[in-house]
């Protein structure tokens, strides 16, 4: 081996330049369109999509990964590899997805059992993560305490969060009120359904994420 | 025979108590009390990286019939004073209310006021 080993060399480089490839965590609690984000992003760079959407919660049950998503900004581009986490909750009821979404008792619970899960397994990745796209629904109440407990674990880890204020192709919506409510954080409104204001997510996205940063480990 | 009590258990935990417990500790003691059907209000709080733990061991206890998840509501850590920073304060927790989801409901949060609803029927046994 020369003098510098590829690791300390590689962290040189990253250190003066800062990062040209990191592991980007969607996260959020479920429903906000962490999965709808994923498809639209690799849609847009890879033509390829992340997995399935549904309107019942819970829908992403195992984190997914694709690796080496290529995300340009003019001059300057990002090496990404994207997880797609299943959603964080306080709790899980499989009558819920009985009552309102007319499962049967043995799906309802099946599923109920497989999101407790993901929510333990979106929870381990927040170890082996460089930074966090947390995903919100800007119709919502963008105080719960799942929004709180993420940032706040974030924070504590010095990783850098971008807020996607998404779902503003809906009436009701209200990014100012993120923007207002995380103001220690770049919010970018979005649609991912529509792609509405994409490219400005893509830019923010390399230029946030590239920073140099050093990580702190709890 | 002594008459069943359904009321609701409302407790109120002091800072003393829970500055005592490590946070594994703390952990366990809260989920025991919760699964019991017990609110808790924390003076003190959970730090955020609790409060995920949290998250994490309520998970694993969840009993589809009997345990569905915990409804917790807290505010951000208050950030110490250039002074306190000087003398290596760190972020301090801030009150908690944590309870079975199945009887705490959270009806609306701002950064001023946390209002919840008691679903009644389902106290403490």
């Amino acid at each position: 081996m020369g003098l510098f080993g590829r690791g300390s060399f590689s962290s040189i480089i990253q250190k003066i330049f800062g990062k040209k490839h990191a592991k980007i965590g969607i996260y959020g609690p479920p429903n906000v369109g962490k999965t709808t984000l994923a498809n639209r992003i690799l849609r847009d760079w890879t033509g390829d999509i992340m997995g399935s959407v549904s309107e019942v919660p819970h829908e992403t049950r195992r984190a997914k990964w694709k690796k080496d998503v290529k995300v340009n900004n003019g001059n300057s581009s990002l090496f990404m590899d994207i997880v797609d986490t299943p959603g964080i909750s306080t709790k899980v009821d499989f009558k819920e997805f009985m009552n309102t979404y007319g499962l049967s008792r043995d799906e309802a619970k099946r599923r109920a059992k497989e999101a407790t899960e993901g929510v333990i397994e979106s929870i381990k990745w927040l170890e082996d993560i460089d930074g966090v796209l947390l995903v919100m629904d800007s119709t919502q109440d963008p105080f719960t305490q799942v929004n709180v407990t993420i940032l706040g674990n974030l924070e504590a880890r010095n990783l850098p969060v971008l807020v996607a204020a998404n779902k503003i192709d809906m009436e009701d919506s209200s990014p100012a009120t993120l923007k207002s409510a995380f103001p220690q954080h770049p919010v970018v409104p979005i649609s991912a359904l529509t792609g509405y204001n994409s490219d400005n997510l893509y830019s923010t996205m390399v230029k946030h994420f590239s920073k140099k940063r050093k990580k702190r480990r709890r | 025979m002594a008459k069943k009590d359904n009321g609701i258990s409302f407790n109120l935990v002091s800072r003393q108590k829970l500055n005592s417990l490590s946070s594994n500790e703390k952990l366990k003691f809260i989920l025991k009390e919760v699964k019991k059907g017990k609110i808790l209000v924390l003076e003190n709080g959970l730090t955020p990286m609790e409060q995920t733990s949290l998250i994490e061991d309520t998970m694993r206890e969840i009993e589809q019939d009997t345990f569905i998840g915990v409804e917790m509501e807290g505010y951000g850590e208050d950030s110490p004073t250039f002074l306190q920073k000087l003398f290596g304060v760190g972020k301090k927790p801030r009150m908690t209310l944590i309870g079975p989801a199945n009887l705490l409901h959270t009806v609306r949060k701002d950064s001023n006021m946390i209002q919840t609803k008691i679903i009644p029927g389902r106290g403490a046994k």
